[in-house]
């Protein structure tokens, strides 16, 4: 019988992830990160002596620019490189399943990297008080911005045979929707909402506070359905050129 | 049945493939026959649904590999030319993974797979990395990825490249066996592989199908013309060359020096080796040999891709 779990989708999701728990990278990558941001967790808790995830949260957009695209720099890459692109692409597997595969893959590993921070506030909930439904809100806002940066890795991936200029191209583009928004100060006034928007800080700090506001969603889900799109107009130009 | 209709495709100002119309039927082996870049592994990429093509059409049973791509790859084996392959995967976990993409889940994976690892000889490999194997047995591995699924039609680019003498019989006499139910085209530079396995034979030069034919007219038509070889001692070149054009028939006269004797080529559609030797023995030159040589399919394909 035919059913989700059977079919290419869901094959190819299992695989990218078995590929992730196979290779060291993903390994490293997740302790590097823990390691930093647990360190950024414990200095106000110890030093300062206050129970605050401030520390985490202010520097969390800046760790998941390296984050995303390290996570995604092998998806499209080791394909091109290995060749298996051409075996991957002679299976009867539609682009959009393969790259919603690839995708789910990368962003299944940023959430349960994510995961393991849920210890800090846990910690926190212990000692002190905390708003469960800011902090539920901020970490949907946290993974949502991986959908966007993993997006966007994906498409940096799919640039290149390269994982390390995957993860340089992914890094910048994830560094431009980090750096919008601190520009809003300097850029000409009627850009000003303009830089607001498109960097994702000012739409985490939103759902941080607890605030579920639509347009914080859409913007999420409009960008990186733009670097989907974009990702598979590159697979499909590959295979017209 | 793989059909094309002035199939294109450029990278591009370069044309790899100019234009190929060709169809072949099933139950038929062809064997794609051409030197590196003439176009081979572009025109199989084409059918495999991997590249698409600049312009004019191909058709697997009939669907166009454009507008029924998934189709199309359903009915297709596919063993790319460097035979890529995921080399952290076990044998049995990549076959397996293969076979549920394609669609096939519980029994008849099973079923699928044991049959391809078992064709193919895999056995003693089965539990391992693919990483970790040796050429002929990651070759083996690439085609029972193409063959796993029991598809109709096979694409096998270069199926016995890196094999050494007695994989490449076995891979040979399994095609041999696949062939009853299923079209196949393969690629491959080994012109007696092609002439043994193939039923048909397709010369690829330039992007353009210099010659197609079944093996045995291709090779009829080859022996039309013979070349005799005649080894002297010592000779003068010009005399013997004058002597052995006017032999009745005698089409173009090479002369070469081996080792310090003298090898005279003569071609011709007639017999001469009785004349060459009444020649030889009336002028009194040693003859230390005369071999007649038919045309092979070497000649043919040298003539046509050069």
């Amino acid at each position: 019988m035919k059913t989700f779990f059977n079919g290419p989708l869901w094959n190819l999701y299992k695989r990218e992830l078995a590929f992730y728990f196979n290779a060291p990278t993903a390994y490293v990558v997740m302790v590097v990160f823990l390691l930093i941001a647990g360190y950024l967790f414990a200095i106000p808790l110890f030093l300062v002596n206050q129970s605050t995830l401030a520390g985490f949260l202010d520097t969390a957009p800046l760790l998941l620019t390296f984050l995303a695209p390290a996570v995604t720099m092998r998806l499209f890459a080791e394909e091109f490189k290995s060749g298996t692109a051409e075996l991957l692409f002679a299976l009867p597997a539609r682009e959009w399943e393969i790259i919603a595969a690839k995708l789910a893959a990368a962003l299944t590993i940023f959430a349960l990297t994510l995961a393991f921070t849920l210890v800090y506030p846990a910690i926190l909930l212990m000692l002190g008080d905390l708003d469960k439904g800011a902090l539920a809100c901020g970490y949907l806002g946290l993974f949502m911005t991986g959908l966007l940066l993993c997006s966007a890795g994906l498409f940096a991936s799919a640039l290149t045979k390269s994982q390390v200029t995957a993860f340089i191209t992914g890094f910048l583009a994830a560094f431009v929707f980090f750096m919008a928004g601190k520009l809003t100060p300097y850029v000409p006034a009627p850009l000003a909402p303009v830089a607001d928007f498109i960097g994702f800080e000012a739409h985490l700090e939103n759902m941080a506070r607890g605030v579920l506001d639509t347009r914080d969603l859409l913007y999420y889900f409009s960008v990186s359905a733009l670097f989907l799109f974009l990702t598979r107009l590159k697979l499909q130009t590959m295979k017209a050129d | 049945m793989i059909k094309t209709e002035n199939l294109e495709r450029r990278y591009g100002p370069t044309v790899a493939v100019a234009g190929v119309s060709f169809e072949i039927n099933a139950g038929e082996v062809a064997g794609f026959l051409g030197p590196n870049g003439a176009g081979k592994t572009t025109t199989m990429r084409m059918l495999a649904g991997v590249l698409s093509p600049s312009s004019g059409r191909a058709e697997i049973h009939g669907l166009n590999v454009e507008e029924r791509s998934l189709e199309c790859r359903r009915l297709v084996g596919y063993l790319p030319e460097s035979n890529p392959l995921y080399e952290e995967m076990e044998v049995t976990a990549f076959l397996k993974w293969n076979g549920a993409m394609r669609g096939l889940a519980g029994a008849e994976l099973e079923a699928a797979v044991s049959a391809a690892v078992g064709k193919c000889g895999l056995a003693q490999a089965a539990g391992k990395d693919i990483g970790e194997l040796s050429k002929g047995y990651r070759q083996r591995v690439g085609i029972a990825n193409a063959i796993l699924h029991n598809p109709p039609v096979l694409l096998l680019d270069e199926p016995t490249s890196g094999l050494d003498p007695n994989q490449a019989q076995e891979v040979r006499a399994l095609i041999g066996e696949l062939r009853k139910e299923k079209t196949i085209m393969l690629s491959t530079h080994i012109l007696p592989e092609a002439q043994s396995v193939c039923d048909r034979i397709m010369i690829i030069a330039g992007g353009k199908i210099a010659a197609d034919a079944k093996t045995a007219d291709l090779m009829a038509c080859a022996q039309g013309g013979h070349k005799f070889v005649l080894t002297l001692a010592n000779a003068d070149d010009s005399a013997v060359r004058q002597a052995l054009l006017a032999l009745p028939g005698a089409a173009c006269c090479e002369y070469e020096e081996k080792a310090g004797e003298a090898v005279f080529t003569v071609s011709s559609e007639n017999d001469l080796r009785a004349a060459i030797f009444r020649t030889a023995a009336g002028n009194n030159w040693p003859v230390l040999g005369l071999e007649r040589r038919t045309a092979s399919l070497e000649d043919i394909f040298r003539r046509l891709t050069q």
